[in-house]
């Protein structure tokens, strides 16, 4: 019985288990959750770990989008596929609606991110969801990384860094009073590296834009934005053709591209081990409206 | 900068080969220099992006530094920027070729009880502070005591700020050795001391040549090569189950074609092992009712298992159809706990509320929640014990924050809880709020290091007597 030769589990497989626990516990033990899902890599990787969690049965919830209606194309086609591909039953909320009637007007920067707030939180209410299923990850920002894995939010979806529950061992506790729901982050541990790690060993398809192509850019305040409906060239600008990839797939009014030729998994990883810019600071322009952006819009309910 | 991939090495497995993860937890009293250190970590191990360098760069030159303030990487929220203080638990990530490391950055203020034990109940090692100015003091004791309660398997202490004691052998000693009687008397295995300037970064990362008579590892070092082969399968197997896996006939998605197929009646209980390994054609117990079955098989999507071992998350099957569901637990026929319903544990209580005789709250353990009323309070212990002395439990009619106390709670039904000392995992517990479900405490069955030390407090070792079952 006790074999002191054995091997303890990679990193990988125990940040793989560890998920897999995490997305079980929240299936057994809150009525009604949904994992947010953007197609994304970090949310791909979530879809992934859910259908391992509960095969061979299929996955018992379903899956949301907030869709500012400047997602990338190549992105939603992809976020179609997948869905398929595991099995799950989409939604989708959708921030245009929202706009086209009134209820959320344009911000005059054109971002729309912090406008995904309302449209999800008012998801979250229709669908009775108590349970939350994002993405997130503790390496990628200051205040992700003091949140816990099961993380309160109130009846307004606020998050109160400074009242969090006490986290112990890997006994995760999601009972709330009504109203309330519970964001889960399953990847919380994993870094951007283990991400492209496990994409690799687990052959997980993600979308092509992660990987190197060619693109019409222009280089505006020391980011690569790529010329599209919804991000024109402004006077005096360049239009450049480049090689990029992108590093985080979210609105295209706020996310940047980098400069990169990799264009296999194995580039990509052997790119981020050198990679010089966090994942956040490098290509998401709405972290940079405030030194402590990301602590507001989770405050508020973000994802 | 470059950062290392999880494999490396060309022919390794990329799920099971590659590196191992440790998981760690600081401790340390305020201004010992422990935001410093873990910024020197991250720093020196390339852990740290140029976006976050800048801000820290810019950061440093408005508060009139000449050079970057290596504890401001891991400056977190804004109310602690504004106040200079740490308010909780924040996790940060660094890796080398070897292991991945999590840290749990706990904060140090001495009414924090409440961090130190979150951080240590998942911490491998604990990396504990002082400095070599002032030496182990009233906290160093109280977070060496929560860490041996914890039965946290390492603990390194750092002998910080050696510089300002002009790398001097005598201080280091003389800290050194009180640490090793202190940890002896709170019964901590395995420790070491380092001397280290986190500032100047000596023997953090980089060995320094200005402390040649320390000849033992830097701290990067010693955390890369601490033992972690009995993390991986200490003790008997322990599998509490998640929930029942009974695939309904519905058409498999297409990423199913990857994995086995199974059959219709496919019956098999997931979890995750918390200890032990288990194998095909092991007898193992259910409990709490205690039927006998062989386990069949250990099913993945990746494939069947011939060994699991605990972290894995797996299904098992077994070779007859008995009652099985979610809450119970698979365990070796081997010494399985005896499930009890009378539980004697240590508890730290992490709420602002207090806790007294009578409360009513629920016990979550393993896969399973239970009512329960604490019968006794029995104790709390004093952690402000002086050099020389171990902690002693004072009689007490309540617990606030912060407080360990030793209770006795009767449970609405019977649970297989092991003793904390002999099974981390299934001998821990949280007691949770019924009404608002907050978490209230961190619990420890059974007996703790310092239970025999005191003759003042009796009936604490009874955990696992003849009482099981019984309704009380």
């Amino acid at each position: 019985m006790k074999d002191a030769l054995l091997r303890p589990l990679s990193e990988l497989q125990a940040l793989e288990s560890e998920s897999i626990h995490i997305i079980r516990e929240v299936a057994a033990t809150l009525a009604s959750p949904v994992m947010l899902f953007s197609g994304g890599k970090d949310s791909v990787v979530m879809l992934h770990l859910a259908a391992k969690a509960f095969w061979p049965a299929p996955i018992p919830f379903g899956v949301l989008h907030v869709d500012t209606g400047h997602n990338f194309p190549e992105v939603l086609q992809f976020r179609d596929e997948a869905v398929e591909f595991y099995g799950a039953s989409l939604k989708i909320a959708s921030v245009q609606d929202y706009i086209d009637d009134g209820r959320l007007r344009e911000r005059p920067d054109g971002t729309r991110n912090p406008l995904q707030t309302v449209p999800l939180l008012d998801a979250i209410t229709e669908g009775r969801h108590d349970a939350v299923f994002g993405g997130g990850r503790r390496d990628e920002e200051r205040a992700r990384a003091k949140e816990r894995v099961f993380s309160m939010r109130d009846e307004f979806g606020q998050w109160e860094p400074r009242n969090q529950r006490p986290e112990l061992w890997s006994l995760y506790n999601g009972r709330h009073l009504p109203g309330e729901h519970v964001r889960i982050f399953p990847l919380s541990n994993w870094t951007e590296l283990d991400v492209w790690d496990y994409i690799a060993a687990e052959k997980i398809n993600v979308p092509t834009i992660y990987y190197a192509h060619e693109r019409q850019v222009i280089l505006r305040d020391g980011m690569w934005i790529a010329i599209t409906g919804v991000t024109p060239a402004r006077t005096g600008e360049v239009v450049e053709v480049r090689s990029v990839r992108y590093r985080t797939v979210g609105d295209m009014s706020c996310t940047a591209a980098v400069l990169s030729v990799a264009n296999t998994v194995q580039d990509v990883i052997n790119e981020v081990g050198l990679s010089q810019l966090t994942e956040r600071g490098a290509t998401r322009a709405d972290d940079r409206l405030s030194e402590a952006a990301m602590e507001d819009r989770k405050r508020e309910g973000y994802f | 900068m470059s950062k290392a991939s999880a494999f490396l090495a060309p022919n390794a497995d990329p799920i099971t080969g590659g590196r191992t993860l440790l998981r760690l937890a600081t401790a340390g009293s305020v201004d010992d220099g422990k935001s410093t250190l873990v910024g020197r970590l991250l720093f020196d191990t390339d852990s740290v992006f140029v976006d976050t360098l800048d801000h820290v760069e810019q950061v440093s030159k408005r508060k009139g530094l000449d050079r970057a303030d290596l504890a401001l990487f891991t400056d977190g929220l804004r109310a602690e920027r504004e106040q200079g203080i740490t308010i909780d638990v924040a996790y940060r990530y660094f890796a080398t070729t070897a292991r991945k490391f999590i840290l749990a950055d706990c904060p140090g203020h001495v009414q924090y009880t409440r961090n130190t034990v979150t951080g240590s109940s998942t911490a491998d090692v604990i990396v504990l502070l002082v400095d070599a100015r002032k030496g182990v003091v009233e906290q160093t004791r109280r977070h060496l005591a929560v860490a041996s309660l914890l039965r946290v398997p390492h603990v390194v202490l750092v002998v910080n700020k050696i510089d300002l004691v002009d790398y001097s052998e005598d201080v280091f000693t003389a800290v050194a050795t009180d640490f090793a009687l202190l940890a002896r008397s709170l019964g901590v295995l395995d420790t070491h001391c380092i001397p280290v300037s986190a500032t100047e970064g000596d023997n953090v990362v980089t060995r320094s040549v200005r402390t040649p008579w320390y000849d033992g590892p830097t701290v990067l070092g010693y955390l890369e090569n601490v033992d972690d082969t009995r993390l991986a399968v200490g003790s008997d197997l322990r599998f509490p189950v998640q929930h029942v896996v009974r695939p309904q006939s519905a058409t498999p998605a297409p990423w199913a074609a990857r994995a086995p197929k199974v059959n219709g009646d496919y019956r098999g209980y997931a979890g995750k092992i918390e200890s032990g390994r288990v194998s095909p054609g092991d007898e193992v117990v259910v409990l709490p009712r205690g039927s006998h079955a062989i386990v069949e098989a250990i099913d993945t999507p990746d494939g069947p298992l011939d060994l699991a071992v605990a972290g894995q998350s797996v299904v098992i099957r077994l070779d007859t159809d008995i009652d099985v569901s979610r809450g119970d637990v698979l365990a070796a026929t081997d010494a399985p706990p005896a499930p009890l319903k009378d539980l004697t544990a240590t508890v730290c209580w992490l709420a602002e509320r207090e806790l007294t005789t009578g409360a009513r709250v629920l016990v979550q353990h393993g896969t399973s929640i239970t009512k329960a009323v604490v019968k006794s309070i029995e104790g709390a212990l004093d952690l402000a014990f002086e050099a020389g002395t171990v902690p002693c439990w004072r009689p007490t009619s309540s617990l606030t924050l912060n407080d360990i106390g030793r209770v006795r709670l009767a449970l609405a039904s019977p649970m297989p809880v092991d003793t904390y000392r002999e099974h981390r995992a299934t001998g821990a517990f949280i007691l949770v709020d019924d009404a608002d479900g907050w978490t209230l405490a961190a619990g420890l069955a059974g007996s703790t290091p310092f239970t025999a030390m005191t003759a003042d407090v009796p009936r604490s070792d009874q955990h696992q007597s003849a009482q099981q079952g019984k309704p009380s």
